[in-house]
């Protein structure tokens, strides 16, 4: 018996406990600093861990100090790729807050904005995406289309991140002439460029080998881990809020809210593209649609909400963005800011997605999440 | 005495100058490009078009802080760069250029084996960088390197078994007059063998798709991310020497070598005046804008599935491939 017992005492001698390793917060594909404390058993991940809060600016306490006005302007700063939409969801929960009716025109036009917003972001998404897993050109094939929605938004406001891009009761500017025209060239001219991005991708087998069946989740536990978005629709769970709870001029549009089959990355990624498609179709709609009038409704111009609280969320980029507000109705500032972050939420699925993947998928479901960690830390 | 010891020396200072020359200017080849498959302009600003470039990058990389880590292991740390560049510099002792003995070093009848053998020397010096770096992404990176040295040698080796069946000979030059007598190049007869050969020199190379060891989004770096300065800079040019050696004997194994294209139609003797160096590396040039190119547009294998590729695919083709040479040769 002690023959048989002495090599597998030997083999505990060595030491076979887990190698911790720190992904970040500097690392180039934890898509800022985001910290991943990973465990590995060789190259496979046993736990992850995130660490985050190095960007944390403290934008809900800094928004309780300031005017409802000047409060658009900090929403910028969270989801510093998809400004525009950042600015929608706050306007419209304070025309929620104050019942304020806002001219159809600005909504087609919010519309408009929110889906080139969407594209900008799919975009960047698409790119580093693809860069984490390794194809280096698509990357700057999307920074290129990229580049026109931030001239067009640069033409409409003068700013090509931070957009400052909406007021409470409507926009701060109509549209200039012939920017219509614009975009709907840009329009022809991204359905082209999409194919071209799917011909090196969607059907290349390295890509499908490195996105099927990793990160799989399903329906009921991605509602369970509070994931929204992309993420929640890749698993097959019809949840959009353009559709559900339409905001802006939505509900007027006709489109699809593309769902995914198996929950892995190749499904996020697909229906990703297709939401890009989507998008067009709803700005082509926009555009041909949209109605004469003003843009700015009748709202005083010192903000002074009626005492109450309301929640608004809208369907931002990477998920459900959600607004929390509380007015005491005396201060020109609100009570309670309280945001509800869609990458902070899908966040939490990583260390769910990463579990017995390798090392090589870790930086492929980041990627395949989309966050921003402006967003996640605030 | 001249023969014997000047006129090699001489030939060794040449080949070896003229390929770091040409590594640097393949390093800017290869961004310009990649620059170009990605609507980008490349350098442009040292030179005229960015051509010096290529100079400047040396000089930079040689001006920078050497730096060693406190905990690295300093010996090895200072060997392993070391013990990858060789091997690839070394393989270029058998690389013949043209058909006169002014155009290679040496002819040795093992020429193939030889390169076989020195470029898996090479390797070791990722496992020993990565290892003595004592850092974890870099010995994560290593172990990668390991695992894929395995996974792909075998196929490759089984494969240049079936070109030597074919050939008749192990040596380089002796292979190109092979080439020169069935009046076809090997590739044309060894398809299947001229495309194993040439993913195997791609997960040689550490190049896209393969490049996990280096796998810059992954393990920021992999093996070298503790080298800076000189150190780093002979990682580089073993990585873009050893392109140019798999490009090499791609050329010479399945692409004839320095013989123009149809050696033996006389039709198209007039050919003939473009010198036979000419034709040699201008088809290395070839494979290596193919090298580039791949780079340029695939994402990279994990390196489960790399090892799956050698073991599952790349080895039983290899071995079906050495089988039916083997009939061929014997019933034809």
């Amino acid at each position: 018996m002690t023959t048989l017992d002495a090599p597998r005492a030997s083999t505990a001698q060595f030491d076979t406990n887990e190698l911790v390793l720190n992904m970040g917060p500097q690392h180039p594909s934890t898509h800022g600093v985001l910290r991943v404390v990973l465990k590995l058993d060789g190259e496979r991940v046993i736990d992850a861990d995130c660490v985050i809060g190095y960007i944390h600016r403290g934008v809900e306490k800094l928004c309780e100090n300031r005017d409802w006005t000047h409060i658009v302007l900090l929403t910028d700063r969270m989801d510093y790729v998809a400004a525009a939409t950042n600015n929608l969801g706050y306007v419209e929960a304070v025309e929620k807050l104050m019942q304020v009716e806002v001219p159809r025109r600005a909504r087609y036009i919010r519309t408009i904005l929110a889906e080139l917003q969407r594209i900008a972001s799919h975009c960047l998404w698409l790119g580093t995406h693809a860069m984490d897993i390794g194809a280096m050109t698509v990357l700057l094939y999307a920074f290129r289309e990229r580049e026109f929605i931030l001239d067009l938004f640069e033409e409409y406001c003068g700013a090509r991140l931070t957009y400052n891009s909406m007021r409470v009761g409507g926009l701060p500017l109509d549209i200039p002439p012939g920017w219509d025209k614009k975009v709907l060239s840009f329009c022809d001219l991204m359905e082209g460029k999409l194919d071209e991005y799917e011909t090196l991708l969607t059907n290349n087998r390295i890509w499908v080998q490195r996105t099927r069946n990793v990160g799989v989740i399903s329906g009921e536990e991605a509602i369970g881990l509070g994931l929204c978005g992309p993420p929640l629709r890749g698993s097959g769970v019809s949840r959009d809020l353009r559709k559900d709870e339409p905001n802006a001029a939505y509900e007027e549009f006709d489109f699809n809210v593309p769902l995914g089959t198996q929950g892995d990355t190749y499904d996020r990624y697909l229906i990703r593209m297709d939401e890009f498609r989507e998008s067009i179709r709803i700005i082509r709609q926009a555009v041909e649609g949209l109605p004469e009038g003003p843009v700015m409704g009748k709202v005083p111009r010192l903000l002074k909400p009626p005492a109450g609280e309301t929640y608004h969320a809208i369907e931002s980029p990477k998920g459900e963005l959600g607004y929390f507000l509380v007015s005491d109705g005396r201060s020109t500032n609100p009570y309670r800011f309280r945001v509800r972050p869609p990458s902070f939420c899908n966040l939490q699925g990583l260390k769910r997605l990463v579990a017995g993947h390798l090392v090589a998928d870790v930086v492929a479901l980041i990627g395949t999440i989309d966050i921003v960690l402006g967003e996640v830390d605030r | 005495m001249v023969d014997t010891v000047v006129v090699p020396l001489l030939k060794i200072a040449v080949l070896l100058n003229a390929v770091l020359v040409a590594v640097t200017f393949l390093v800017l080849m290869e961004r310009k490009v990649i620059a170009w498959a990605q609507s980008r302009l490349g350098p442009m600003r040292v030179g005229p078009y960015g051509i010096l470039q290529a100079l400047a990058d040396p000089i930079k990389l040689i001006l920078k802080e050497d730096i060693t880590p406190v905990k690295a292991d300093k010996f090895l740390f200072t060997l392993a760069p070391i013990m990858s560049l060789v091997p690839a510099l070394v393989v270029f002792s058998v690389v013949p250029f043209g058909p006169d003995s002014l155009y290679y070093i040496s002819d040795i009848n093992v020429g193939l084996l030889f390169i076989i053998s020195v470029t898996s020397i090479g390797v070791y010096g990722i496992i020993l960088g990565g290892w003595a770096s004592n850092s974890k992404y870099p010995l994560l990176a290593s172990l990668r390197a390991s695992a894929q040295l395995i996974s792909y040698e075998i196929a490759v080796t089984m494969t240049l078994v079936s070109v030597i069946l074919t050939a008749g000979t192990l040596s380089l030059i002796g292979i190109v007059e092979a080439q020169q007598e069935s009046g076809l190049w090997f590739g044309f007869i060894q398809p299947v063998a001229f495309v194993l050969v040439f993913i195997g020199g791609m997960a040689e190379t550490n190049r896209l798709p393969f490049d996990m060891p280096e796998a810059e989004t992954e393990l920021t770096g992999g093996f070298h991310t503790e080298y800076s300065g000189m150190r780093f800079s002979l990682f580089f040019l073993a990585e873009y020497a050893n392109i140019i050696v798999i490009s090499a004997v791609v050329v010479i194994i399945f692409f004839g070598g320095w013989l123009r294209p149809f050696p033996n139609v006389a039709a198209l003797s007039f050919l003939d005046i473009i010198p036979a160096w000419t034709w040699f590396i201008g088809k290395i040039f070839f494979f290596l804008y193919i090298f580039i190119w791949i780079r340029a547009t695939l994402p990279r294998y994990r390196y489960d599935q790399l090892m799956a590729l050698g073991w599952k695919v790349l080895i039983p083709i290899a071995i079906g491939n050495l089988v039916l040479t083997g009939v061929a040769k014997v019933v034809l």
